[in-house]
This record gives C-alpha cells, sequence and structure tokens, in this order.
C-alpha cells in the first residue's frame, strides 16, 4: 500500500516538476536577473556586478522617468476608459438583446485578435497617413483641402491603435459576467417597480462589476506596456511611452541597470493594480462577504 | 397560447395547474407583464393592464428559482420594491422587519442570498413581494426547489398568508397534489386552453374529461362501449363485458369515444346482487397509508384498487369481483 503510494506521490512529483521548471526558468529567472541587474553599477559604458542604489536614485532624482511613468499611465486610462465605453454597450447587446447568430458576432469581435498585431498596427498607418483613407475621405467630401498631418504620427494615433487593439480583452470578461446575469433577476427588478435604467443601475451594472474591473485591468495593462504602437504610429510622442524608454535603454543606450529598474518600477506598479483588481472583483463577486450578525465570514464559513 | 378566459375573484387561492408546455406560465408572464398576449386584455379591478410594463403592475411575483439578487442582504432584497417606489427610509426598515418576522426570518436581515437554505432563500423571496402589499401575487413554482417536508410545510403557510392578508394569489404548478391541498380552484390547462375551471373537489369527483381525470389523483379509465342515454346526467354502457348504469360527465358528447373513470379508493369487492367487473389479481404493493392491488379485466385492462387496511390481501391469481358506488364512477369523454 504505501509502496504504491510512495510510486504515486513520485509520478505526481514528476508531472508537478514540468510546469514548476517552466515556470521557474521561462519567468521566475528573468524576473530575477532583472532585478537584480537593477542593483549593478554601469561603470563608462561597462557593466559591473557591484551592487548601488544608483539607478532608482537616477530614476527618482530626474523628471523624466516619473514623468514618462505619469504620462504612459495617462494614455493607458484613456485607452481603459475608451475601450470600456465600446465594449460596455456591445457585451450589454450581446449578452441580453442578441438572440439569432450570437456567437457569429462574439466572433466577430475575438477574430481580429488571431490577426497579427503589426498588421493591425500598421492599418492604423494605413488609413491615418497623409496620402492615407482618412484624408482621402475628407478631401473628397471638401471638409479639408490638404491632408491633416496630425492624423498620424501623434500621441491620438497611438491611442486610437490601441483601443482598436484591446477592445476585445475589455470586452470577452464583460460579456462573461453579463451572460452570466440570470434573465429572471432582471424580471424580478422590473416586478419590482423598477423601470429598465434602474434594473440596470440597481442589479445588472453592479453584478457586472467584476468583469468591468477585469477587462479595464487588461486594457491599461496592456496598453501601458505597448511600445509597438508607439513606434509605429507615435512619430515624436512615442518617446514619451515608458516602454518606448525601457526598449531604448536596453537596446540604443546599452544602460541595462537603469532599463531594468525602470522595469522593476513598473513591475511593481503593474503587481499592484492587478492586486487591487483582484480584491475589487472578489469583493464584488461576493466571494469575501461583508458581514454576518457583525463578523466577518470567509466562503468557508458559508457552506455550514 | 390558444384562447384563454380567466375571471378570478379578490382574496381568491387559483391555481393553474397543467403539464409542462400547457401555458400555465406563459399564463402567469402575461398577467405580470413579461410576455404579451396576441389579441385580447388582461384587467385588473376593472382597469386594463394589457400595455403596461412590469413595474407599473400592482403585481408581484415569487419566481421559480427565487431571483433573489445576489449582491444585496436579505434587508436590502425586500426593501428593493419600497426603496424603487421612493418609499421613506423610516418607513422601509419598519415594513422590511414586519415582513421578516411575518416569515419568520427576523434574525437573518444581514445575510446575503447564498448563506441561506433553499427554503430560506424561498421566504425571502415571498417576503420580498408581500412587503410591497400588492393586490395580487403571483407564484410560479415556488416550491419547486424544496424537498417534500418543507413543501407541505409551506403549501400550508402559503394558504394561511393567503387567508389572513386577503391578497389574490395566482399559483402556478405541474404538482396536482399541490394544488388540490392550497386551491379555492384550479384551472387545468392544457394546450394552451382552460381544460377544466372550478374547485379542487369539482375537479377531482367531476372531471369534464379524461385529461383531467388522468391528470387529477389516481383514476382507472377503462373503454366504455355500447353508450346510451338514459337522461341529461346518466348513460347506460358496457365495460369489459359487464352492463351497467353511470353518471355521465356534462363535457361528454354522445357519439365521442367515452371511458368510464373511477378512483382505485372507491373500488371494493362486490356483493353477489350487485353489477361487478371480474378481475385477476396480479400483485400487491404496500405503501404505508394504502395497499394497491393491481388486478387486470378479462380483455387485460389494468385496474387498481385501495384493499381496505386489516383485510387479508388475496395472493396474485386471485379473482374477484370488483364493484363500486354508482354515483363514484363518471363517464368521461375524450
Amino acid at each position: 500500500m504505501s509502496a504504491t503510494s510512495g510510486a504515486q506521490r513520485l509520478r505526481r512529483l514528476a508531472f508537478a516538476a514540468i510546469p514548476i521548471g517552466w515556470v521557474t526558468v521561462l519567468l521566475l529567472l528573468p524576473y530575477l536577473f532583472l532585478f537584480a541587474h537593477s542593483f549593478f553599477r554601469l561603470r563608462s559604458g561597462v557593466l559591473t556586478h557591484e551592487f548601488t542604489l544608483e539607478n532608482y536614485g537616477r530614476l527618482f532624482g530626474t523628471g523624466l522617468y516619473p514623468q514618462t511613468i505619469f504620462f504612459s499611465a495617462g494614455i493607458a486610462l484613456r485607452v481603459t476608459l475608451a475601450s470600456l465605453l465600446l465594449a460596455y454597450p456591445l457585451a450589454y447587446l450581446l449578452a441580453f438583446k442578441v438572440k439569432r447568430h450570437k456567437n457569429l458576432l462574439y466572433m466577430a469581435v475575438i477574430i481580429p485578435l488571431w490577426v497579427s498585431y503589426l498588421v493591425r498596427a500598421y492599418a492604423w498607418k494605413i488609413i491615418l497617413g497623409q496620402e492615407g483613407i482618412l484624408n482621402g475621405l475628407l478631401i473628397s467630401l471638401g471638409l479639408i483641402q490638404r491632408p491633416l498631418e496630425v492624423l498620424l504620427y501623434s500621441k491620438w494615433a497611438v491611442m486610437i491603435a490601441l483601443v482598436h487593439i484591446y477592445t476585445p480583452f475589455t470586452l470577452m470578461p464583460l460579456y462573461a459576467s453579463l451572460d452570466a446575469i440570470p434573465a429572471a433577476l432582471k424580471e424580478a427588478s422590473q416586478d419590482l417597480y423598477a423601470s429598465r435604467w434602474r434594473t440596470f443601475w440597481h442589479v445588472v451594472l453592479p453584478l457586472s462589476l467584476p468583469g468591468v474591473v477585469a477587462g479595464c485591468t487588461f486594457a491599461f495593462v496592456l496598453s501601458m506596456g505597448d511600445f509597438i504602437a508607439p513606434i509605429l504610429l507615435g512619430g515624436n510622442d512615442s518617446a514619451l511611452m515608458v516602454s518606448n524608454l525601457v526598449v531604448s535603454l536596453f537596446g540604443v543606450a546599452y544602460n541595462w541597470p537603469l532599463g531594468a529598474a525602470v522595469s522593476v518600477v513598473m513591475l511593481v506598479m503593474t503587481v499592484t493594480l492587478l492586486t487591487i483588481a483582484r480584491g475589487l472583483e472578489d469583493r464584488w463577486s461576493g466571494k469575501t462577504v461583508r458581514r454576518s450578525g457583525g463578523k466577518a465570514v470567509g466562503p468557508a464559513g458559508l457552506r455550514a | 397560447m390558444d384562447s384563454l378566459s380567466l375571471t378570478i375573484g379578490a382574496g381568491e387561492f387559483l391555481t393553474l395547474l397543467g403539464a409542462s408546455g400547457s401555458g400555465k406560465t406563459t399564463t402567469l408572464r402575461m398577467i405580470a407583464g413579461f410576455d404579451h398576449p396576441d389579441a385580447g386584455a388582461i384587467l385588473m379591478d376593472g382597469e386594463p393592464i394589457t400595455g403596461l410594463p412590469p413595474y407599473r403592475r400592482t403585481l408581484n411575483t415569487v419566481f421559480q428559482q427565487y431571483a433573489l439578487f445576489p449582491h444585496m442582504t436579505v434587508r436590502e432584497n425586500v426593501g428593493y420594491g419600497l426603496r424603487m417606489r421612493n418609499t421613506p427610509r423610516a418607513e422601509i426598515g419598519t415594513r422590511v422587519v414586519e415582513a421578516l418576522d411575518m416569515v419568520q426570518l427576523g434574525p437573518l436581515g444581514e445575510r446575503l442570498p447564498r448563506q441561506l437554505s433553499g427554503g430560506q432563500q424561498q421566504r425571502v423571496a415571498l417576503a420580498r413581494a408581500l412587503v410591497n402589499r400588492p393586490r395580487v401575487l403571483l407564484l410560479d413554482e415556488p416550491l419547486g426547489a424544496l424537498d417534500l417536508k418543507l413543501r407541505k410545510e409551506m403549501q400550508l403557510e402559503l394558504k394561511h398568508l393567503n387567508r389572513q392578508l386577503g391578497i389574490t394569489f395566482i399559483y402556478v404548478t405541474h404538482d396536482q397534489e399541490e394544488a388540490l391541498t392550497m386551491s379555492d380552484r384550479i384551472a387545468l390547462m392544457r394546450n394552451g386552453r382552460i381544460e377544466q375551471l372550478g374547485p379542487a373537489r369539482e375537479l377531482y369527483e367531476r372531471p369534464m374529461s379524461r385529461y383531467v381525470a388522468d391528470f387529477i389523483g389516481e383514476t382507472n379509465l377503462l373503454g366504455a362501449s355500447a353508450i346510451r342515454r338514459l337522461g341529461d346526467a346518466r348513460v347506460h354502457l358496457t365495460v369489459g363485458g359487464t352492463e351497467l348504469n353511470s353518471p355521465v360527465s356534462t363535457g361528454w358528447r354522445d357519439g365521442q369515444p367515452a371511458w368510464l373513470a373511477i378512483r382505485p379508493e372507491h373500488l371494493h369487492v362486490a356483493a353477489q346482487d350487485q353489477p361487478a367487473l371480474p378481475v385477476t389479481v396480479r400483485e400487491s404493493v404496500f405503501s404505508g397509508q394504502v395497499t394497491r392491488l393491481y388486478t387486470a379485466l378479462a380483455d387485460g385492462a389494468a385496474l387498481v384498487m385501495h384493499w381496505p387496511a386489516g383485510q387479508p390481501v388475496p395472493a396474485a391469481g386471485t379473482t374477484l369481483r370488483v364493484g363500486w358506488p354508482e354515483d363514484r364512477g363518471i363517464v368521461v369523454g375524450d
């Protein structure tokens, strides 16, 4: 008996070793290297393994890096809001109003994810460029005389592309949370004198908040870390995105320690954000109960 | 849904009874305002409500799966309707407490629905509807998810609430026993029509059709032939080779195929001079209150009878002559 359980344990360990090894080699070790590099010193262009805090000193001492991080966060926030405003009505329609071809419509939103990121970003170059479709349209309509140059190579172009690319990511969790709301709850609300609007406000919206948080987290984190759209579409504004700064620190300036320090700061910010988002999601999806007779009750306590 | 006409009295307990797909839930949803009739009107106190959205109708619904708001406490759930009608906060507080006390859930106000048992959730759903003091309460199979014992308790409790509060109850169920227990009147539905409408006892004792006799309670349905009218309410007929007289349902039209319906509890071993059906015993099954004797007529038709307690049960293969008080049988059409 104990022999078989011993063999079983060994087999289980072997199975577990594959994913654990995978995560260690491909995720944990690189993060560890990154973390270590952020404390190394660069001596006349050469990387030394001396411990120093001067990378972080430079990062927080000069205005450039915090400014860039705030600017990027501002862009990411606007992209997130725009994605949410686009995705929420669409998810609502898909979940409650569309009866036929529901899956087809949902797929229509998801399929662009299968198209290469570069293709989607380049598409905006064609649409927004000086000889592009939008300028052509505006000229032929007689609204403008000469092509607008501000369309492409600006932060607006970057934001438009990011919204386009990341809206499906916002839509998916939103749709999942809306679709899980039983129709009977909306009916119960209307039965209890709530108009359609009040039903949305008091029942549908609160129950979809976990989806809103998940969707917004996707859009924010992904667009904050994006560096290809700014390169392709950002022009001079592209340098203002923090990810592009990291790319140039590693690739152009060859200042790995400083690049690593910026990355670590971004990583800490992202993890903090994800933790907060997860806390909100748990709270709003009712995994932790507010109170019961004055004392906190976790999910385990509920089954009794 | 086919055509349907129904008038319900104030304070009445009316049950829409029927198999799934018979239109009982659709009828209820039309009254609530979730579905809309193609033609016709729904009146409440003489006022048409057909075109009103659900939130403008002064009636409330207890839903099949309770449909409690999972993100609100019991108290918030119960107070929802009052809040939506902009009732003053203080009044909401006292009325919610009253409603929760009425369904014996006073101390559980701060719980979330998930922390309650099925029976408790059911009571919250009831309190959430009744707190608004509706003229009419609609109940869509509200006891379907409860176990048998709890269901029986709740049946009585609902009946008492109906009497105490004077609110009209319109109750949907597929459970004929539940319908018999609770209702003032039952509307038995079939294919989007009302097959028979009347007091529970009337449906049980005077079914209008074979369908009603079969749906409500246990019934033996024996094919009848050579039917001849003896008057408005009686016919002469032949069943299993035996000639006899029997009352006939008002639903039967001359020339229609006919069945003789007899409840198992009315069958007994007949005296020598009584008209009776000769049967052969197949098997007996004891189930607590009654022993059921499964027998067969000469032509193979099955006949179930309740065997009196305390008497020796005949073995399989025994032949018996089975009779019944004449007015306990009834001839029904299709």
